[in-house]
């Protein structure tokens, strides 16, 4: 059996696990347009920061292709996908056939078409470790940066430069960093109005400038023009406005319509090629929709299901839900599901906020600021959709545990299968 | 028990450890002795008291307690572990059977925390998260199950019989 990879990130390593479970022998080929070894993208930040060197930010040990009997082509483009022949084109003219594909391909930074984003000298996305590396080799205590976009990737690059600045021996990074984004709150995806301003304010503290609910008109340079009219002066820029999966591979082969669409064994439409992680597009279950979860639990969860059904197994990922644990400057966060229904609120206290919403007996979602503790009762409880007039829901909200819980479902929790 | 886990039994992985920390409700006293010993176990001294003295613990077992209930919590080492599955780092990984942390790719960011269904995998100071380990490194035999009174918790393999 023939088993090729497009991708080298969660997707295609955990498709690499799946596999190997089953299959010890088939030939696995991972190709990556990047030249490196498996590495955590969300570790980029930690990267700039200084938390994490390339070597600690290996997604796996160094000896993995070879423990897992993998041949790698890295640094090369994947052309074009043969359908009817069941081969990959590269970029360098060489066809790799394959019985099973998998298209693990990811999401690329979006920018948008800004009118003299051209005369910027110094821009930057902030997706992959050439990235993280080129702005790292840019920044200079003398110099402004800008990020646009005050999401999930724009602030943790802001608390990248941040983190050396901050102790005092180290030089600062930066002389000034400065956020916009078009949402009046940060991290609008995933925080309600009340935890956006309480995590703006620790940012604000710690050294980040917002410019919140502005619109850029043009760059001149070194300038932003915006709506208003203001002008905000910048040397290197960086753009985290939002990612799109890379789907271009699967145009006319398999269905497309935000994402790579996929059934809950990740295969395509199209035979023998299954698509895993951020390029595809998955039903949430705590709302019913269809979305792109550019999660990596979600896609390391997909791409060793894809793994397992490709060497003939059979798995199912069928309860994904939007989940997302992150934090700035020793301020954590993990929220998770959707924020409909009604609300269960303890109201900002010390750096602290905890909000749960809940429906038709289940729990939608959860925003978690400050102490995250046992926050994964709560997602378990999302992604089980469990009877909340089975638990006793008003001691979970107060206080996530097993306790809340039946004895006899606590008993097959803690107690094991038994003989 | 998880949709997930649903579908082909994997066994690979789990190697050759299938003894767990098992808990008996009933036989719990809630003395947190477990919680102790798990403290200790790692702390090097030969003394529990001088050990522990003057510092706030923070086990990797804990009591949940409430009207006359309490149990211990730890680890469950899943066959599934979500916390492995969706550890950022790769810093959480299954040897021989044990979820096991890798401290030096930890950077505590808390995915897993956010994952485990049992809140088993806690923050602490240590700039890496932690979890129960089944004391692999201290020995055979865990602290906390050497350390209960009342065999309210036991170490045992419980599992069907071996693939």
């Amino acid at each position: 059996m023939k088993y090729v990879i497009i991708g080298n990130s969660a997707a295609g390593i955990g498709a690499v696990e799946g596999i190997r479970q089953l299959d010890t022998q088939g030939e696995i080929t991972i190709i990556a347009s990047e030249p490196h070894h498996t590495y955590s993208r969300p570790l980029i930040s930690y990267l700039l920061k200084g938390a994490a060197t390339e070597e600690t930010m290996r997604y796996r040990a160094a000896d993995f292709y070879e423990k897992n009997n993998c041949k790698t082509i890295f640094g090369v483009e994947v052309t074009k996908i043969n359908e009817a022949e069941k081969s990959v084109m590269l970029e360098n003219g060489e066809t790799v056939p394959y019985d099973k594909l998998l298209v693990a391909t990811g999401s690329s930074a979006f920018v948008p078409p800004f009118e003299g984003l051209d005369t910027v000298a110094e821009k930057f996305s902030f997706m992959c470790l050439d990235d993280s590396l080129a702005l790292d080799n840019a920044l200079d205590s003398s110099k402004s940066v800008l990020i646009v976009g005050a999401g999930l990737i724009g602030l943790k690059c802001a608390e990248g430069i941040l983190g050396k600045s901050k102790s005092a021996d180290a030089p600062s990074r930066a002389k000034k960093i400065s956020v916009l984004d078009l949402s009046p709150r940060i991290l609008s995806s995933i925080l309600d109005d009340d935890s956006a301003s309480l995590v703006q304010s620790h940012l604000e503290n710690a050294g980040v400038q917002f410019h919140l609910a502005k619109n850029i008109t043009r760059f001149e340079k070194n300038a932003a023009i915006l709506e208003n009219g203001e002008r905000l002066d910048f040397d290197i820029l960086v753009l985290a406005v939002g990612v799109r999966p890379n789907t271009a591979l699967l145009n006319g082969i398999a269905e497309i319509e935000r994402g790579i669409v996929i059934n809950e064994k990740s295969e395509t439409t199209a035979p023998n090629i299954y698509a895993a992680g951020d390029c595809t597009q998955t039903t949430d279950i705590s709302d019913g929709q269809e979305k792109i979860m550019a999660l990596l639990p979600n896609a390391y969860i997909q791409g060793e299901c894809a793994g397992i059904n490709m060497a003939g197994g059979e798995k199912s990922f069928t309860n994904a839900i939007p989940m997302n644990a992150i934090g700035f400057c020793g301020l954590s966060i993990i929220t998770a599901g959707n924020y409909t229904g009604e609300d269960y609120k303890e109201a900002e206290k010390n750096s602290q906020y905890k909000r749960l919403f809940y429906s038709d007996n289940k729990l939608n979602g959860y925003i978690m600021v400050g102490n995250v503790e046992k926050a994964g009762i709560y997602t378990s409880l999302i992604r089980e959709q469990t009877p909340l007039d089975s638990i006793d829901f008003a001691l979970v909200c107060e206080k996530p545990g097993l306790m809340a819980f039946t004895k006899t479902a606590r008993e097959k929790m803690l107690g094991g299968e038994r003989k | 028990m998880f949709p997930w886990a649903q579908g082909v039994k994997i066994t690979s992985n789990w190697g050759e450890n299938m003894k767990r920390v098992y808990v008996n409700e009933k036989w719990c006293l809630g003395c947190r002795l477990c919680e102790y010993y798990c403290a200790f176990a790692d702390t090097g001294e030969k003394d529990m008291a001088r050990a522990l003295k003057d510092i706030k613990i923070n086990p990797r077992i804990k009591i949940e307690e409430k009207d006359g209930i309490s149990f211990a919590v730890n680890c469950r080492h899943c066959r599934e572990p979500l916390c492995v599955k969706g550890c950022i780092t790769g810093g959480l990984s299954v040897i021989d059977g044990v979820v096991s942390i890798d401290k030096e790719k930890c950077v505590s960011c808390y995915t897993c925390v956010l994952c485990c269904p049992f809140g088993a995998v806690s923050p602490s100071e240590s700039g890496a998260v932690q979890k129960c380990e089944l004391c692999v490194n201290e020995g055979a035999h865990p602290a906390c199950v050497k350390g209960c009174p009342n065999a309210a918790i036991v170490y045992e393999d419980r599992t069907e019989a071996k693939m």
